[in-house]
């Protein structure tokens, strides 16, 4: 019985099953595994996850189906006393596995840095932002303490309302800071996450694409209530939001003036440290 | 050096006469005096008032110096001090240590590595136990998207508890049983470099693990295992167990790394060069590389921690001028190499077994060195990649996904290593090598879901959600827990000299793959779906899929009760003995008698190849299987 060929039959059947696979997850599980296109952002992370999860693919099946096969046919039966081909390495093999292997990472890593610069890709940038998407952007700071997120709207008098809405269209300029321990923004839709850390001013952009509601919850686990601190966000017509935003200001106009002054970030007093 | 002390036999008496002296009686009690003395002390000092004050700073510093001084008083009673004392005195020092006889020896101090090893075995199986009891409570409350079964409070202990224990204890999984035991078997040395330094490493992580878990009495702990600031400056008493135990378990790994390193490098037996290093040695070095340069960090910051709950100093406390970055920084700069410190073994355990399961020597020896001891330096250029969207450094963000998606060239090496042992082999699936197989499925799936990680872009969705919480299972219940699971199966024969029940072994593993990969495999859903971690409420449209989890959690746990009972059945009940040399191993380990005596050699070997030598010359396969020998 002579040995078939290995390699030509394995590399057979990944190149195949890949050439099944690559575009079924591409086409069909690619828009599953993100939160969708609600902005710029979001898009921009869908196709992120799409590319990532095609290039994934091949690797995955190259490893399982290896496996599958190695199980399925390097083997003998139990309490057999057969001895396999003293084989130490193969320098082509490794050095193959290191060209590829090594070409492949710093693609990826071109490509992310490359969907990380354009706009920011919607995380917490710290108080000087180095990926600024260009336009003009409306400004919203975003409030976190134990445990609510409030927020407030510097260009419309600096009022503070629990509620966060937010113009079509239009490049938002989060500034995302905590005026106790570590939360975390997070519009999901949206895709957005900034921490709020006590003292900083954490700045992010987004720009929604479609009018709908999005979940915001805190992803950094800030106490006892963590669990708890979420809230809805709506993302509306530039004219439905000038509405909303003339009522906002009418609504909490008589708190304004027991208001901190707007600013980048806020230190409460007392400090809540133990005397 | 004479160890001959060892073998002359103790006379024996009566058991009240035992119990005086030191001993773990003696430590236990030390242990609660200490305790006490620092409880009062801390009063004294700070003024305080006896009644329970869990928010005051004051009630902070007691139960530091309690903790502090109850250790001290826990290693004085086990005997630790002797030693020094006698140097400091000018007398003779005492070698008794190691001349214990029958299971006694396992209660107290012993500087015989073997023993030492199955101490480490039987408690870190202890506190995984608990910690995994933790995660079953914690899947409990999460079968209901509102609390019905703990409260929000004692959900975070939970969960706090869970994570804490299982970094802490398990950084010294692999390599506190089979490091400690097999190392100075497999480089062919009588002992380790320094054996008390060894016996301290594990009593320190005992006491350090009944401190965490006493956090329960003083109200447990809200940060979960990263103790983020300023979270944890304004948390109640129980934070100071968490202080404590990460601390101690910084100086345990800190010692073990260190002792590991001293060993390998100076006690090799001649012949033995670094190239015929068994891979299992080179991963315990690269791992304890880790432990040195990344513990001390942790003691570091865990001691500002604890300056800034007690005495109002302000490193991490912004109100104060200091910073939550910091933390940030120093805690994931240790934090990321911890990891790996979780994994490295891992990779070690399987290389060194694949090669006597398929009858082959290991494939791409040097690879499988490089990859570990590149992935071990690249984890110091990492860690910023937990910080992705907290605002820190953003213009260092692509200089963080290369280095990070760079790690996964060397990681890669290992897994070309795997498959190429596996070429052409001869494998038989015994149970060891099953969990070998089962790890390089899991590994890649948890390595793959780090790539996507590593990319700023879609880390910015996946951050703290339970997409996280599922890769970091996939890497460390599915790469370190499964080795653990395999290495016990392989050397714990060759440990206690007794075999274990196939069938219930081979149940064990099919269930824990199966429910492993049915529980987690889902939490990446979960997280997609933009579930965060650590909350005790979720959204409604989740109930499914996390009901799901929970039973399959639950089955998972039952597959450990399955490896319990074989241990209690096998080891305990039947005690079958185990063939010499059951796998027919090469390794020096396999060739020493069992049990093994208490110099492990007799005349020290001399070593003329690796421990690989198996298969059949490549020039003379023709395809037609050869028997052994031939």
């Amino acid at each position: 019985m002579s040995e078939p060929n290995h390699f030509r039959r394995l590399m057979l059947l990944w190149i195949l099953a890949s050439v099944i696979a690559t575009p079924l997850v591409v086409v069909l599980l690619g828009p599953l595994l993100s939160p969708g296109t609600g902005s710029v952002q979001a898009s921009g992370h869908q196709t992120d996850t799409t590319v990532l999860a095609g290039v994934a693919t091949p690797v995955l099946l190259l490893v399982v189906l290896y496996l599958a096969y190695a199980v399925t046919f390097f083997r003998q039966e139990p309490g057999g006393v057969l001895e396999g081909p003293a084989i130490r390495s193969d320098a082509r093999v490794q050095t193959w596995w290191i060209v590829i292997t090594s070409t492949l990472v710093l693609a990826l890593a071109a490509f992310g840095t490359v969907e990380l610069v354009g706009d920011g890709a919607g995380a917490g940038e710290g108080p000087n932002p180095a990926f600024v998407p260009s336009g003009k952007k409306l400004q919203v700071q975003v409030i976190a303490q134990e445990w609510a997120f409030t927020y407030r709207y510097p260009s419309y008098g600096g009022i503070e309302t629990p509620h966060l809405v937010i113009p079509v269209d239009t490049t938002i300029e989060f500034h995302v800071t905590s005026l106790d321990v570590i939360h975390s923004f997070w519009a999901y839709q949206l895709g957005v996450k900034a921490d709020a850390n006590p003292q900083v001013d954490n700045v992010a952009f987004v720009k929604p694409t479609k009018e709908e509601s999005f979940s915001i919850r805190c992803s950094e686990l800030c106490g006892i209530w963590h669990g708890y601190m979420f809230d809805t966000g709506h993302v509306v017509s530039p004219a439905a939001f000038q509405a909303w935003i003339k009522q906002q200001q009418a609504v909490f106009a008589p708190v304004v003036h027991d208001l901190p002054p707007y600013a980048t970030t806020y230190a409460p007093e007392p400090s809540g440290r133990g005397s | 050096m004479s160890t001959s002390a060892a073998s002359v036999a103790v006379p024996q008496q009566p058991l009240w006469r035992r119990l005086i002296g030191f001993n773990l009686l003696t430590a236990v009690l030390l242990g609660i005096g200490g305790y006490y003395l620092g409880w009062f002390l801390g009063h004294q000092v700070t003024g305080a008032s006896y009644y329970y004050q869990p928010e005051v700073d004051e009630s902070d510093v007691s139960l530091l110096l309690a903790y502090v001084l109850g250790v001290v008083g826990f290693l004085a009673g086990l005997g630790f001090l002797n030693y020094p004392a006698a140097r400091l005195l000018g007398r003779p020092p005492s070698l008794r240590e190691k001349e214990g006889h029958g299971w006694t020896r396992y209660l107290g101090l012993c500087t015989d590595h073997k023993v030492v090893g199955i101490q480490y075995l039987l408690g870190i199986g202890f506190f995984l136990f608990i910690a995994a009891l933790n995660a079953m409570l914690i899947r409990v409350e999460l079968l209901n998207p509102t609390p019905t079964f703990v409260g929000p409070n004692q959900y975070l202990s939970l969960v706090g508890m869970h994570g804490t224990m299982m970094m802490g204890m398990m950084t010294s999984g692999i390599l506190g049983p089979f490091a400690n035991y097999f190392v100075p078997l497999m480089i062919g040395a009588r002992r380790m470099a320094f054996p008390r330094i060894e016996a301290l490493t594990f009593w320190l992580l005992m006491a350090a693990g009944f401190i965490l878990t006493s956090t329960i009495f003083f109200g447990g702990f809200p940060t979960g295992w990263t103790g983020y600031e300023p979270l944890n400056d304004q948390a109640v008493m129980g934070m100071d167990s968490y202080i404590i135990f990460f601390a101690l378990v910084g100086v345990s790994m800190a010692l073990l790394g260190l002792n590991m390193i001293a060993t390998i490098v100076t006690m090799r037996a001649p012949g033995l060069t670094w190239s015929r290093l068994p891979i299992f040695c080179w991963s315990v070095i690269a791992t304890s590389a880790l432990m040195v340069l990344a513990a001390p960090t942790l003691i570091a910051t865990l001691l500002m921690a604890a300056f800034d709950r007690t005495i109002s100093t302000s490193f991490f406390v912004t109100a104060g001028g200091g910073s939550s970055y910091l933390f940030e920084n120093l805690f994931w700069f240790f934090g990321h190499p911890e990891v790996y410190v979780l994994a490295l073994p891992g990779f070690g355990i399987v290389l060194e077994l694949l090669p006597v399961f398929v009858r082959k020597p290991l494939w791409g020896y040097r690879l499988a060195v490089a990859g570990m001891l590149g992935v071990s330096l690249l984890s110091f250029f990492v860690w910023q990649h937990h910080l992705f969207v907290s605002g820190i450094n953003a213009d260092l963000k692509p200089f963080y996904i290369l280095s990070t998606e760079i790690i996964s060239v060397p990681t890669g090496f290992i897994f070309l290593c795997v498959m190429g042992t596996l070429w052409k082999g001869k494998a038989t699936f015994t149970v060891p090598m099953l969990f070998c197989l089962a790890w390089a499925f899991n590994f890649l799936v948890g390595g793959m879901s780090g790539v996507v990680l590593s990319d700023a872009p879609t880390d910015t969705d996946l951050h703290g959600s339970f997409f996280v919480m599922a890769h970091f299972h996939y890497t460390i219940v599915g790469g370190l827990i499964f080795a653990f699971f395999g290495a016990i199966y392989y050397w714990v024969p060759k440990m206690t000299g007794l075999r274990f029940n196939a069938r219930l072994a081979k149940i064990h593993f099919w269930t824990m793959f199966i429910f492993f990969n049915t529980t987690f495999m889902p939490l990446f859903i979960l997280g997609i779906k933009g579930m965060p971690r650590r909350v005790v409420t979720y959204a409604t449209d989740l109930v499914p899929l996390n009901r799901w989890v929970s039973i399959n959690a639950f089955l998972l746990g039952a597959s450990m009760l399955v490896f319990i009972a074989n241990a209690v059945y096998s080891l305990v009940l039947v005690r079958r003995p185990s063939e010499a040399n059951p796998w027919r191993s090469k390794s020096l380990e396999w060739q020493t008698p069992t049990p093994v005596p208490v110099n492990n050699f007799e005349t020290i070997p001399v070593i003329d190849s690796d421990p690989y030598d198996y298969g059949i010359p490549v020039g003379g396969h023709t395809g037609e299987p050869v028997p052994a020998g031939g």
